[in-house]
């Protein structure tokens, strides 16, 4: 870039740390405030079976009514999801150490919540709860069954579990190549069927339909029959272009072509698509930033904080 | 003028992205929406069914993905909410807990006469993607013994009669990805031919087109259909418009076109600063 580009853009940040430092200074804006109620529930004997709080979020300009105080954790959230956030987006300035350091909190912090809840949602009810029922009740799940028995079936997975983590182990690594045979033998022929079914024989289904479309009236109905046409001209012309073992000249060279541009049309279609989801996405983070965090008058002040509950619960906001 | 535009820094892109997505956000410009045939098909198989029916609220995506596809989550929720059906929730994304958390404070806040286990649940987190759903369609309380709280199914009145998700009367799937709509297309929907809607990202759109109408009764296609949908809903349900919640995808839809006219306009600049080089002969 030329002198004169970086002059723009550290103009550019200048404004918006003056504009943040004013916030700052005149604290309208960060936190989270939140409405504490007491929940009870009542045994059939009339006496209080279990009594909890809970803690629902209110809009900032409600904040000095009766029972609204402010929460630390929500907000010490709230402040986090907006620094990573400005870390990511600073990114499309140029790769730089704010981004580096967010980029391993999220692939840290995903990598620690998909291990604690692969542990509590399938290892503790599905594995241990299976094989040893009665003692995964007393200290893991009381809900489960109480008429549940042992079932000595799932010491089978156990043992491919095992196997598969004997890879970790400093001999004997080929062990785990059985049970990792299995799960891809299994997988192929799980996926083959679906494919097979839902992807190939209803989709020739579905293209075998009545050009000429006749509406309610019992005549013909134009834009119905044209776009039945078009559909059966694309699906025959894109498989002619992915077909090989004839030289791509002559009537099937012309057919082949019409069939490139139904796939240009359609990677088109993918492209606008695209853009229109990172659209959406950036103004949902941006919406994030203006009414959440910098308070710059909500339209949606009784909305439920987006980074906010997703942060919040694990730190007993 | 063209050596400029023809070495473009692309952070100048970026700038005015920013400044054509947060303009009409914070001048809160909002454009009606008409929905379309195939919104109205979805609008239709959930405003078709008898109060009381089985609907299995499938969420499979996660906040990478949410300010997409929350709005059709909230609107789907909303719409049966109103229509006083049974809403079963479950995800094969693990972060979809709490995008699943987020549809049931809906219920909490705006339907508070309907109860958890009796009009509402949440099964759910299960790990294991096409896995889950093959199992589930044949019994679903061989993965899911108890519901996320813990709480055992058989204790939880909803459940009752409830073997698999061939129980259900429709299907409602929000999916950001694999496992999605099409897991659930073709271990689900085709096999056992059951009723099923699904709202999508728009990068997923396309691919799930090809299942309407035999395999998908219809498909909500990113921001643009969650809106129509959003619209839709309104109009069923009149008194939804006063709800600010209720409208975020048709407020999404300011930021969009406004975006959209600037991607419009720089690739007819790219085109134009492409032509003009080949023209001079610059082979950069």
């Amino acid at each position: 870039m030329n002198n004169r580009a970086n002059a723009i853009w550290a103009i550019i940040f200048v404004v918006a740390a003056i504009f943040l430092g004013w916030r700052i200074a005149t604290g309208n804006f960060g936190r989270v405030y939140v409405k504490s109620q007491q929940v009870t529930v009542n045994a059939d004997d009339g006496s209080v079976a279990a009594s909890w709080e809970t803690h629902t979020k209110v809009p900032p300009r409600d904040h000095q009514e009766e029972g609204v105080s402010l929460s630390i954790p929500r907000t010490i959230g709230l402040w986090a999801g907006a620094i990573l956030t400005l870390c990511i987006f600073s990114f499309l300035y140029g790769d730089n150490p704010f981004y580096k350091t967010a980029e391993s909190i999220v692939v840290g912090a995903s990598a620690a919540y998909l291990m604690v809840i692969g542990f509590w949602t399938q290892i503790i009810p599905n594995l241990i709860g299976n094989i040893v029922p009665d003692w995964t009740r007393t200290w893991a799940t009381p809900g489960l069954d109480p008429e549940a028995k042992a079932d000595y079936v799932y010491l089978l997975p156990l043992m491919l579990s095992i196997m598969l983590l004997w890879r970790l182990a400093p001999v004997g690594g080929w062990i785990s190549r059985w049970p990792l045979a299995f799960f891809i033998g299994a997988t192929a022929g799980f996926r083959l069927i679906g494919f097979m079914e839902a992807d190939f024989v209803a989709q020739i289904r579905a293209t075998i339909i009545p050009i000429w479309v006749k509406d309610a009236a019992g005549g013909v109905d134009i834009w119905a029959s044209i776009g039945a046409l078009t559909m059966i001209v694309g699906v025959i012309s894109c498989l002619i272009y992915f077909f090989f073992s004839l030289e791509h000249k002559g009537v099937v060279g012309k057919t082949a072509r019409l069939g490139i541009w139904f796939l240009m049309v359609t990677f088109g279609a993918g492209f606008g698509y695209t853009v229109m989801g990172r659209i959406a996405l950036l103004s949902q983070r941006l919406e994030f930033l203006f009414y959440e965090w910098l308070w710059l008058d909500s339209p949606t002040a009784d909305a439920v904080s987006g980074t906010a509950s997703l942060i919040m619960p694990a730190l007993g906001g | 003028m063209y050596e400029f535009l023809k070495t473009l820094d692309r952070r100048w892109v970026f700038l005015l992205m920013f400044l054509a997505v947060a303009t009409p956000i914070l001048l809160k410009v909002t454009f009606p929406e008409k929905p379309s045939a195939m919104v109205m098909d979805v609008f239709n198989a959930i405003e078709n069914l008898p109060e009381g029916s089985k609907v299995l609220m499938a969420w499979d995506f996660d906040p990478a993905s949410r300010g997409e596809l929350e709005p059709m989550a909230s609107a789907f929720t909303r719409h049966c909410a109103e229509k006083k059906l049974k809403m079963y929730y479950m995800a094969l994304w693990p972060l979809a807990v709490p995008m699943i958390q987020d549809s049931i404070r809906i219920l909490e806040r705006e339907y508070p006469h309907l109860e958890y286990g009796k009009d509402y649940m949440n099964l759910g987190y299960k790990p294991g993607n096409e896995g889950v759903i093959k199992v589930v369609i044949t019994n679903i309380r061989k993965l899911y013994t108890t519901d996320h709280y813990g709480t055992g199914v058989e204790t939880i009145p909803m459940m009752n009669g409830v073997t698999s998700v061939q129980a259900m009367d429709l299907i409602v799937n929000v999916s950001a990805g694999d496992p999605g709509t099409k897991q659930w297309v073709q271990y689900v929907a085709t096999p056992f031919k059951k009723r099923m809607v699904a709202g999508a990202t728009g990068v997923q759109a396309p691919q799930l087109y090809p299942y309407i109408p035999e395999q998908l009764i219809g498909l909500l296609g990113a921001i643009k259909a969650a809106a129509e949908y959003e619209q839709a809903v309104i109009n069923g349900y009149p008194h939804l418009a006063k709800i600010a919640t209720a409208k975020e995808g048709l407020r999404r839809m300011g930021p969009q076109l406004v975006g959209h006219v600037l991607i419009v306009l720089l690739i007819i600049l790219a085109n134009v600063i492409y032509f003009i080089g080949r023209r001079r002969g610059d082979s950069r």
